[in-house]
């Protein structure tokens, strides 16, 4: 017998970036993840997501519901976007309920209240990324948040990235299923796996001996470190440097580009291409910090 | 008279509604409603101008590459830099760009819309050897359906071993579009939101291995287009002829044109392109592009009165949520005062109308297989249609462009962000006319707008009461069964709408 383990997917505030990008999915593929035992004798079920779901409308918000009701307790949350709240609650809604519109924080809410647990997918269900952004003109908040304010005590990892790549989330995923919900020392301050942002970029980056040797690119397509041009590799914690993207075709600065930052909480409190002002580099850089080579 | 309300509108992008007042089994009265405001031209306020090509890209996870694009464009020309593009640059940005169009056209056939005609319980039926098809079998057979059931049920037309071999493609698709993500990353680094793509040019160079790995990651995207997509197309197209004529719309389409021939032109509505810069209507007679033809309403709209109307350049996002009258965080662009369809219909009419020899060939020997005539391009299965045609140009044009890289050349110019300018950049994304206009004093951004395809598209009515393109094209549809309001659906998702884009 296989066991069934219902998830739902509640798209907030969001681009559906973390849906594309778990689309990427290289081993196992999102089809291996969708129709096939995910670990022996386990399949995901995966009951709502708007973005490919075959149902639309009525139909589908009834699944959504009945996941609620009929499988309390025992489904995953997965949540993309920030969530919309107060009194602009509203400027996100999905589906209606007797002829008026619910928005994205009413049913986060009530789902979350009778979710197993739930996984803050990205940066902006995370920590607010994009729509939190000054002016936070929607007041969108992170998941985390919005269970504090709302007093629900439930089990909350957070994956995330702008977006996350796909190996994080079905890593996490996998974990669970194959040994329940992660021990508070397995996830980080950000309620983030160690086992993926456990390290900052900076530590394992290929052109970290530029930087220790105080040679800085000036310009796009320059050798030397990216810190110059504004890389936040130095404060950024993501195995993006020996995981890479798109199935290990490439990444961040393997294009040249200074790392953005998108798995942080600071994600865009900053300019992308100015240099990192005023930060202590933690962990690493210690003989350039003493030394004050290259300043 | 009777209502349908569908909320949400599933395999798109983002938070649609579409409700229709059906009176004796036709549509009367449609109107789309966009269902998430973000606010992202406000965001952009006060930041440094170079962040809107990251930024930007948030709009949408679905098709941010082409936002990186008009961001770039808008940012070379507010920068003086958009004559000075390095060729490496230019092609670079095309590649990029190209081979994200061509999976996204993909993924939108095979796992936004084929669901609409292809019947994936047949596959329960299956009794021969191939083991991804047996896989869905065993799925099926364990009695969990989701996410592939609830669905619209009584019309589905193609025979087992058709929707048996669709399916195999579907789980084929899957594994093509990531690979054209793949495509995208040699680049651009990743995807979604890549990083290759800035003012000035590109942030890598190319070297040898990535052209050549490049290479054949396109030709595998070229072999699936051209021996799997298209007939596909065609075999729905047969199957659901009524959709050749089902969902004709508003019959103006425009594009902005997109994958810049040659540098040194500033102008992006002359610059030579791949696919042409104008406007068809029903004649397909084509004429050029006139921007200053353009202007947003917010009549219908959730923002403020006194911002509409106005040219984008000029454009304001003033947010009054439950305004009266206003019924969508969409706004309403207008041509010429006109309802215009964008998209690749858009796109490949002009391209055709031009009298592109290539497209023309294309696009003939569709029809011609189809025994349709060219006005049933204005139509469900047209868009389908011209959405593959579209994959396929860009696919054979990236395998040219790709060698003609210059390894050990500049991909990238430098310059100075000016203390105050402005800029509008202009490509044709994978759903169609994308517009950014940036204003920049003091050296940030002053104010940025972006009318995307979608806004477009899923507009509610303008300030003179004209629906918008999606509406236009429900209104006047027969519906057959309320309770399962496919003809809806496949018109709604043959525009393969993005809201997130559309209202950002």
């Amino acid at each position: 017998m296989v066991k069934e383990i219902p998830l739902v997917w509640l798209p907030g505030a969001a681009c559906t970036g973390c849906s594309i990008s778990l689309l990427n999915s290289a081993s196992p593929t999102i089809k291996n993840i969708l129709v096939d035992q995910i670990v022996p004798g386990v399949h995901i079920n995966l009951r709502f997501h708007p973005t490919i779901m075959a149902g639309a409308g009525e139909q589908v918000i009834k699944a959504l519901e009945d996941t609620m009701t009929l499988k309390k307790g025992n489904y995953v949350l997965a949540v993309d976007g920030a969530i919309p709240t107060g009194p602009t609650a509203n400027y996100c809604v999905m589906g209606e309920r007797n002829g008026k519109a619910v928005n994205i924080e009413a049913r986060f809410t009530e789902l979350a209240e009778n979710a197993l647990a739930i996984l803050a997918v990205g940066t902006c269900a995370a920590f607010g990324g994009i729509p939190a952004a000054p002016p936070n003109p929607s007041n969108s908040q992170p998941v985390r948040k919005v269970l504090e304010a709302k007093g629900i005590k439930k089990p909350l990892i957070n994956i995330p990235g702008c977006p996350p790549h796909p190996d994080w989330f079905v890593g996490t995923v996998a974990s669970i299923l194959l040994k329940g919900l992660p021990q508070p020392e397995e996830l980080d301050d950000n309620l983030r796996p160690l086992v993926f942002y456990g390290k900052l970029i900076h530590e394992n980056c290929p052109r970290r001996a530029y930087f220790d040797e105080g040679k800085f690119a000036k310009k796009f397509g320059d050798e030397g470190c990216l810190y110059e041009l504004g890389c936040k590799g130095p404060i950024t914690y993501a195995d993006c440097p020996t995981r890479h993207w798109n199935s290990g075709t490439n990444w961040v600065i393997g294009a040249g580009s200074p790392c953005l930052g998108c798995t942080q909480p600071e994600f865009t409190g900053y300019a992308f291409y100015e240099k990192l002002v005023d930060v202590e580099l933690p962990v690493v850089g210690a003989y350039w910090q003493t030394s004050k080579e290259g300043k | 008279m009777s209502k349908i309300v569908i909320d949400p509108v599933t395999r798109i992008e983002g938070h649609l509604k579409i409700e229709t007042v059906v009176e004796n089994g036709v549509v009367k009265d449609a109107r789309s409603t966009g269902n998430l405001f973000r606010g992202i031209e406000l965001i952009l306020r006060g930041r440094d101008p170079r962040d809107a090509q990251v930024i930007t890209q948030r709009i949408c996870g679905v098709c941010p590459q082409s936002h990186g694009v008009a961001a770039a464009l808008a940012l070379d020309s507010a920068f003086g830099v958009a004559d000075k593009i390095p060729d490496n640059g230019r092609i670079m940005r095309n590649l990029i760009q190209g081979a994200h169009v061509a999976q996204d056209h993909v993924l939108h056939f095979y796992h936004l819309a084929a669901l609409d005609y292809v019947d994936v319980t047949d596959v329960a039926k299956y009794a021969g050897k191939d083991s991804e098809l047996n896989s869905v079998k065993d799925f099926i057979a364990r009695g969990e359906l989701g996410p592939f059931v609830p669905r619209y049920e009584g019309d589905y037309r193609l025979p087992p071993e058709v929707n048996q071999q669709a399916v195999a493609h579907y789980l084929k698709a899957l594994e093509i579009r990531r690979i054209g993500h793949e495509t995208v990353a040699i680049f651009g680094g990743k995807i979604p939101h890549s990083v290759g793509i800035v003012p000035g040019g590109v942030t890598d160079t190319p070297t040898v291995d990535k052209i050549t790995a490049y290479l054949w990651k396109v030709k595998r995207l070229q072999d699936f287009i051209d021996n799997v997509y298209i007939p596909d197309v065609l075999a729905v197209a047969n199957a659901y002829r009524d959709y050749c004529e089902i969902g004709a719309g508003c019959r103006n389409l425009l594009s902005y044109g997109a994958y810049d021939l040659e540098g040194g032109n500033p102008d992006l509505t002359r610059r030579k392109r791949l696919f042409k810069q104008g406007t068809v209507s029903a004649d397909l007679k084509p004429a050029p592009l006139d921007m200053t033809k353009v202007s947003e309403g917010v009549k219908h709209s959730w923002y403020a009165d006194s911002s509409t109307g106005r040219h984008p350049s000029q454009g304001e996002t003033r947010p009054e949520f439950g305004k009266a009258g206003a019924y969508s965080w969409v706004k309403a662009p207008r041509y010429d005062g006109k309802v215009y369809e964008v998209g690749p219909l858009g796109r490949v009419a002009v391209t055709y109308a031009f009298g592109d020899p290539v497209m023309k060939k294309l696009v003939d020997s569709a029809l011609a297989e189809l025994k349709a005539p060219a006005s049933a391009l204005f139509s469900v299965m047209g868009r389908h249609l011209a959405r593959a045609v579209s994959a396929k140009v860009i696919a054979d044009s990236l395998e040219r462009w790709v060698l003609e890289l210059k390894p050990g050349e500049p991909t990238y110019v430098e310059y100075t962000i000016p203390e105050e300018s402005q800029g509008m950049g202009l490509t044709d994304a994978a759903r169609g006319a994308l517009g950014h206009w940036i204003e920049i004093k003091g050296k940030k951004i002053a104010n940025y707008q972006a009318v995307v395809p979608t806004t477009w598209n899923a507009s509610p009515q303008d300030d003179n009461g004209q629906p918008g393109p999606i509406e236009q094209a429900l209104i006047g549809t027969k519906v057959k069964d309320k309770d399962n309001p496919f003809e809806l659906m496949r018109i709604v998702r043959a525009f393969d709408p993005c809201l997130a884009c559309a209202i950002h």
